[in-house]
């Protein structure tokens, strides 16, 4: 277990300090990126299109000019003036940021409207006519290949169908060697519907170019500022925004979880609009605007997993059709166009596993957000972890008993595991078997079979999931050519107290307190004498930014890292105040003493005020340092969630009895953050299990894009989590920690299925695809009546 | 566009000025006053980012015209507590850990408030289905509820001791 080091004053890792952002939000003064607001400041609305698939025969702005407060319609004609009306993805695809004559999706932007004020620039968006010739949209991603399916991106050249790219990890042949002679198979197609972040923040941005100065000033919602400056400097280079002109601000941010790692093209348009008009923009997303742009998951799944007739897992197969939309704008590493979906081996130890992906156009928004989850993460755990639940309900064994007869051991890690990845550490018996303790899994059980004798329907769902986080490794990771790695510069001032600069940022995720943390743990300065920036790009250094749950695992590191390099030169500034050589000076945190004799000793702040004041000869004043973090290898964070649920046979009503989640996330800096986090993630992942899905009618059009139909977890649906931990520290992380947020998104939602699976089972009913509604229930269990 | 000339409170402070008839008050609030505490989660009345007491209720004001508030008293999360004080419900939302990114928290918070004045000792169900108009995305609602607990208990022993 962990013990902390430091005071509760100090405040370093363990200790569960009160957040240091709060204050600004509890008093309504946090600075969201729709707060900001500079003099003489023009608002964008957009024209978006009511069709899927149509093309574009004219835009007419006349109506829309001669409103008293209308400037501008921007159209992709205009745009194409400067080719600024394409912009390439993250996976060098490329997106329209406005048509010039094609609609590809329901709600695509077709130009926008720039008014003096919002309202104005509503009634100009009403007032633009806009007429199109609609065309059959292509929906059904599995259509999308047919022979006779229209060609949708006939721009790009050599693109002869809808087929994106085909990706594949492992042995195929030996693979299905294994399958065919395995005692048992089970298989399954498993949809993982297409989902939205839906942070409560919606995107936007304020854009301001100084026409004298030549300088870009953008605040924007973005979880990665530094990697869009880059790609606006790369994007826009040819009309003269150059890097160093560019400061990008992301103020407070209101919930990311992946959505606000992208460009969008309002973000391109506004930054257009206001190099060409030379005032301040600011774009605000509506709600019905976000919902149906962007998204996350939708992979179809054909899953096969074989074993031994008792249960020994043997093989793993899964081939998956992969839906993007109109384009590949997937928020992935370069190299890693299916993200890490190959760890869908999971937290099992066997030989023989095969994965590919085919990934295909269809008429819908594009997306492909890594969303609470290191980039398809929640597909692979969700497809082998129902898959682990089916053998088990196939032989008859009970899924915990299956689960730790297969689990890799404590001793063998570092793990190799199947598709290429070194898993770093873990206790996956000691994990569940915790989960088991805190749930009481036997009492349940026992429960469980007098319900089922008395034809009730209870069903307990286990996940035990492993994540790969904290990219990454930069000889295998980089965003459009840029290393995953991040960074943190830490200055500490005369007086001993210290501000420290990052390239992540934080979207939530208390990094001001955590990080602070991390310092008071390395220097001994109290937590509460740290200050912590991210998120502007003049001043923080350069990094990669907030997802994947990579803050801990990069920056986390290099705050460690920046922090001992100062205690190194500390040492020398003690020896020289203490009139001893180096080596004799002992450092325990936050003190420097004489060895063997400890009433001899300097504090890490009258060390720091001498750095400033009384400069040993020779050595460069200050006391400041900068890390930048280049990890060597990712982290594997770990789980072992249970679910118990009961389920009404006459409504089909779900009702979430008990959830249990053990996490394993390595040495943890704020127990009461982590706990947060897991909170939220857990709702995140009850939410697509049971109750959102992005729906499309056959004509492409979305069918539940608000928060109407669209349907977020409030308290009530949200059940009451129990959480716990057990601690296996990453070998390499310089902390012993390895990140947490994502895991309960990526591992609650095959806990969820499990369990309301089970409570089916009796009936016959052996899987149902996320999300599992009460309707979808009741269908199955008529469906299932009839068959009987 | 009508034009209107209105007088509300706001967080005691009287505010006159003259509106558009669609102007929404939650508009009103950001833009005109520039008090950006209150904020805009939706369009469909259905996050609560934007939830304010208006006369003492908890309203949403992106589903309230300004004109309509002509006359009203209206607080806002900018008013709830004296300059470096906190009310019990700020404090709460802090030492429970009740927030995480902060956008719904000045929503939550004035709904809580209502809620309390008509609920002053409510069950955990009671605050579930009480904060039920109030989406939150990042912190699981299970700290929400226990920061309205330690608050319900908070503002007893308060009024018991001005009593
Ligand atoms: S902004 Fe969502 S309810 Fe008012
Ligand atoms: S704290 Fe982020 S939405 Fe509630």
């Amino acid at each position: 277990m962990f013990s902390c080091k430091t005071s509760p004053e100090v405040g370093g890792m363990g200790h569960s300090i009160k957040r240091k952002e709060d204050a600004r939000f509890l008093h309504g003064k946090g600075n969201y990126v729709d707060d900001v607001k500079l003099p003489g400041m023009l608002h964008m609305v957009m024209v978006r299109s009511p069709y899927a698939y149509a093309k574009i025969k004219s835009i007419n702005k006349d109506k829309a000019l001669a409103i008293d407060g209308v400037l501008a319609v921007i159209t992709g004609e205009d745009l194409a003036q400067y080719n600024l009306h394409w912009m390439p993805t993250l996976l060098s695809d490329s997106q329209m940021v406005l048509p010039t004559d094609t609609i590809m999706h329901q709600s695509q932007e077709v130009c926008a409207v720039i008014a003096t004020d919002r309202y104005i620039a509503v009634d100009g968006a009403e007032a633009v006519e806009v007429e199109y010739e609609p065309m059959q949209a292509i929906v059904d991603p599995f259509k999308a290949l047919d022979e006779d399916a229209p060609l949708l991106r006939p721009d790009k050249e050599g693109q002869e169908n809808n087929h994106i790219y085909h990706w594949e990890r492992g042995d195929k042949a030996k693979t299905e060697e294994a399958i065919a002679k395995a005692d048992v198979v089970v298989k399954e197609r498993i949809h993982l519907p297409r989902i939205h972040v839906a942070s409560i923040e919606t995107c936007g941005v304020v854009a301001s170019y100084d026409k004298v100065t030549e300088k870009m000033l953008i605040y924007l919602t973005s979880q990665a500022p530094h990697a869009i400056r880059t790609i606006v400097a790369l994007v826009a280079g040819h009309v003269g925004l150059s890097e160093e002109k560019i400061r990008i601000i992301a103020p407070d941010i209101g919930g990311g979880f992946g959505g606000k790692v992208p460009v969008y093209p309002g973000y391109v348009i506004a930054i257009a609009a206001t190099f060409l008009i030379g005032k301040p923009v600011k774009w605000i997303e509506d709600r019905s605007e976000n919902l149906v742009n962007g998204f996350a998951r939708d992979y179809h799944m054909d899953c096969e997993l074989a074993a031994t007739k008792d249960g020994k897992i043997q093989a793993f197969k899964v081939s998956t059709l992969a839906d993007h939309g109109y384009t590949d704008s997937s928020a992935n590493p370069s190299k890693y166009p299916t993200g890490m979906f190959s760890i869908c081996t999971g937290s099992y130890d066997y030989e023989h596993a095969f994965a590919e992906l085919d990934a295909v156009y269809t008429n819908k928004a594009p997306g492909g957000v890594a969303y609470r989850c290191s980039f398809r993460v929640t597909e692979a755990v969700h497809a082998i972890e129902r898959m682990v639940d089916k053998l088990a309900a196939e032989i008859g064994k009970d899924p915990a008993q299956l689960r730790l007869e297969n689990f890799i051991k404590k001793e063998q890690f570092p793990y190799s595991s199947p598709l290429g990845w070194s898993y770093d550490s873990g206790d996956y018996h000691a994990t569940l078997k915790k989960a088991m303790d805190m749930l009481g899994y036997d009492d349940y059980k026992k429960e469980q079979a007098e319900k089922r004798a008395q034809g009730k329907l209870m069903g307990i769902g286990i996940s035990t999931f492993t994540e790969v986080v904290g990219a990454g490794p930069s000889k295998d990771f980089d965003i459009l050519g840029i290393a995953m790695f991040d960074s943190a510069e830490i200055r500490v001032h005369p007086t001993g107290k210290a501000l420290a600069r990052f390239g992540t940022k934080s979207q939530g995720q208390g990094h001001e307190t955590t990080y602070a943390q991390i310092l008071a743990e390395e220097l001994g300065i109290p937590y509460s004498d740290i200050e912590i920036e991210e998120g502007d790009t003049d001043t923080a250094p350069y990094g990669l930014g907030t997802y994947a749950s990579r803050s801990t695992p990069t920056a986390g590191a290099a705050a460690a890292i920046a922090a001992r390099k100062l205690v190194d030169k500390g040492k020398k500034i003690a020896a020289y105040l203490l009139e001893v050589s180096e080596e004799d000076i002992e450092w325990e945190v936050g003190k420097y003493s004489v060895k063997g004799a400890p009433e001899k000793s300097k504090t890490i702040q009258e060390v720091v005020f001498a750095s400033y004041t009384n400069i040993p000869p020779g050595m460069e004043p200050g006391f400041e340092a900068t890390h930048y973090y280049d990890p060597p290898n990712l982290t594997f964070p770990n789980g072992a969630y249970i679910c118990v649920v009961e389920v009404d046979e006459e409504t089909g009503a779900i009702d979430v009895k008990r959830f249990v989640a053990i996490d394993d996330c390595g040495n943890i800096i704020n127990p009461m953050i982590v706990e947060g986090q897991v909170h939220g993630g857990l709702t995140q992942g009850i939410a697509p299990a049971m109750y959102e899905g992005i729906q499309y009618d056959d004509e492409g059009n979305v069918l539940n894009g608000t928060f109407m139909d669209y349907l977020v977890p409030t308290a009530v649906e949200s059940p009451k989590w129990e959480t716990g931990h057990t601690i296996t520290p990453s070998p390499h992380h310089p902390l012993g920690a390895k990140g947490v947020a994502e895991s309960p998104t990526v591992g609650a939602p095959p806990a969820i299925a499990n369990a309301i699976i089970d409570a089916l089972y009796p009936l016959g009913i052996k899987h149902l695809d996320i999300p599992i509604t009460p309707s979808k229930v009741w269908d199955a269990i008529q469906e299932a009546k009839q068959k009987a | 566009m009508a034009k209107h000339n209105i007088t509300m409170t706001i967080n005691g402070q009287s505010v006159s000025a003259e509106v558009d008839s669609r102007l929404l008050l939650v508009h009103f609030i950001r833009e005109n006053l520039d008090m950006t505490g209150t904020h805009i989660g939706c369009d469909t009345s259905n996050c609560g980012a934007c939830t304010i007491l208006l006369d003492g209720k908890s309203i949403k004001s992106c589903t309230y015209l300004a004109v309509r508030a002509d006359g009203a008293n209206i607080t806002t999360i900018e008013g709830i507590a004296e300059d470096g004080t906190n009310h019990p419900l700020q404090q709460a939302f802090h030492d429970q850990h009740g927030l995480h990114c902060g956008f719904c928290t000045p929503g939550m918070i004035m709904r809580s408030i209502d809620l309390l004045k008509n609920n002053p000792d409510p069950t955990e169900e009671e605050i579930r289905w009480g904060i039920s108009g109030n989406l939150c995305r990042c912190t699981g609602y299970n700290n929400i509820v226990k920061a309205v607990q330690q608050a319900a208990q908070e503002m007893k022993k308060e009024k018991e001791t001005t009593v």
